[in-house]
């Protein structure tokens, strides 16, 4: 199994790429679109802000990529920031469009204490998993949530989770390896 | 809201785990992955480590550190002492830490929580608030930094600190538990999640402060034993504080 991690900026990528290689998959760091375009599994995580990140993607052809293999229908996974830059738009920054992976919109959380961080269940489920976010999506394809916020996304190939798999201990090593059985 | 998180501390210096009074008579405890496995295993929510040498030498083994804890530990971490730019907080973060947390640093020159935040995100930056009397202290709490703990917490909101580390030096090491007056004021001064530091001595000192903070530092009351996490979960879940299920 052959993943390819999106890197277009600093950022904690490197527990991705531990949490894939603990499951026996083979994941690289991937700068280049052709190894974006490559891989059975293109992972797409979140560093820095909207507007940073896209622009970090752009700057490597990496957002042309993506798009490529969303419409191929090869398998991508979205990660916190990375989810919510395959929407439509996002509100933070001043308003960013996004990649169009999936329908919809990433909106500040209005809630509580704000960023959301720490451990919170899923619905339906139940598992506990690791949250770090400020803003969340407002989408169609929503297919589960954590307090009423969208903690996963599903639209053809795209897979989004607004959680840290890779920080979410054994639920996230789980959740993982549901995700390379699928590919 | 997220469960109410328990996060272990560790004092690291050159690599190692380690215990002292004031910084002084420094013991080595062991190792910081060794140990950081064992509490995330004993159910910890989150780990912090700080160097508290916060020399160059001891950084550079600090990242060291922070890479061999990320190959070993599957839940986030924290990492701080000696971050001074934003250079210091992307090492850090690529070797696969999830947060720094600055203090005497950002009191030196605060436009570097906009800066960090700014690279990283937000939720990378824990800015750590070492406070005594309703004032704030740097330098290992050594000094007086010359700002009310209320208005630097706005401020550090403001120029977009993600959490707020707060150690009431008054209590630290004390075993008489968080200054909960304190808590209530931070919690209706800034949005921002509050982790509760000092003074705790019992498992019923640690749940009061969940009722005000989003989560507890945890570092003398664990004797660095990670069993005695375990029992101290076991403990406040018998008072009602819900936790993960870790397993």
């Amino acid at each position: 199994m052959n993943v390819a991690i999106c890197v277009y900026g600093a950022g904690n990528v490197r527990s991705v790429q531990l949490a894939f290689q603990r499951l026996g998959a083979k994941a690289e760091i991937a700068e280049e679109a052709s190894a974006v375009l490559d891989a059975d599994l293109a992972v797409l995580p979140g560093v820095g802000s909207a507007a940073s990140a896209m622009a970090g993607l752009r700057r490597r052809g990496l957002d042309a990529a993506l798009q490529e293999r969303a419409a191929a229908g090869k398998p991508i996974l979205g990660i916190c920031l990375g989810l919510q830059l395959a929407l439509d738009e996002s509100e933070e920054d001043g308003g960013v469009a996004g990649l169009g992976l999936a329908p919809g919109r990433a909106v500040r959380l209005r809630d509580g204490r704000v960023p959301r961080i720490g451990w919170a269940p899923l619905e339906p489920g139940g598992e506990t998993f690791w949250f770090a976010h400020s803003y969340a999506a407002e989408t169609p394809a929503a297919t589960a949530t954590s307090e009423g916020l969208t903690a996963v996304v599903e639209h053809g190939s795209f897979t989004g989770v607004q959680f840290h798999p890779e920080k979410s201990g054994a639920a996230g090593a789980r959740f993982l390896t549901r995700c390379l059985s699928r590919v | 809201m997220p469960l109410p998180r328990l996060i272990p501390c560790l004092d690291v210096a050159g690599g190692r785990v380690v215990k002292g009074i004031r910084f002084e008579d420094l013991r080595d405890v062991g190792d910081p992955v060794e140990l950081g496995a064992a509490y995330s295993d004993a159910g910890a929510d989150e780990l912090v480590f700080l160097d508290i040498a916060a020399t160059v030498e001891s950084r550079a083994a600090a990242v060291q550190v922070a890479a061999r804890v990320a190959e070993q530990v599957t839940i986030p971490f924290t990492f701080g002492g000696g971050i001074r730019s934003v250079d210091d907080a992307c090492a850090v973060l690529e070797a696969g830490a999830d947060k720094v947390s600055i203090n005497s640093a950002a009191l030196a020159r605060p436009e570097l929580i906009e800066e960090i935040a700014g690279s990283l995100g937000s939720q990378a930056v824990v800015v750590a608030i070492d406070t005594e009397n309703g004032r704030v202290r740097s330098h290992a709490a050594t000094r007086d930094a010359d700002r009310d703990t209320i208005a630097w917490a706005r401020e550090c909101e403001a120029r977009g600190a993600g959490e707020l580390l707060v150690t009431s030096i008054d209590r630290d090491g004390t075993r008489r538990g968080y200054d909960l007056e304190l808590l209530e004021r931070l919690r209706a001064a800034v949005s921002l999640p509050v982790i509760a530091s000092g003074g705790a001595g019992s498992a019923a000192h640690v749940a009061a402060a969940l009722g005000v903070a989003e989560a507890a530092l945890l570092a003398s009351i664990l004797y660095e034993q990670p069993s005695r996490l375990v029992s101290l979960r076991q403990e406040l879940r018998d008072l009602g504080i819900p936790l993960r299920d870790a397993a």
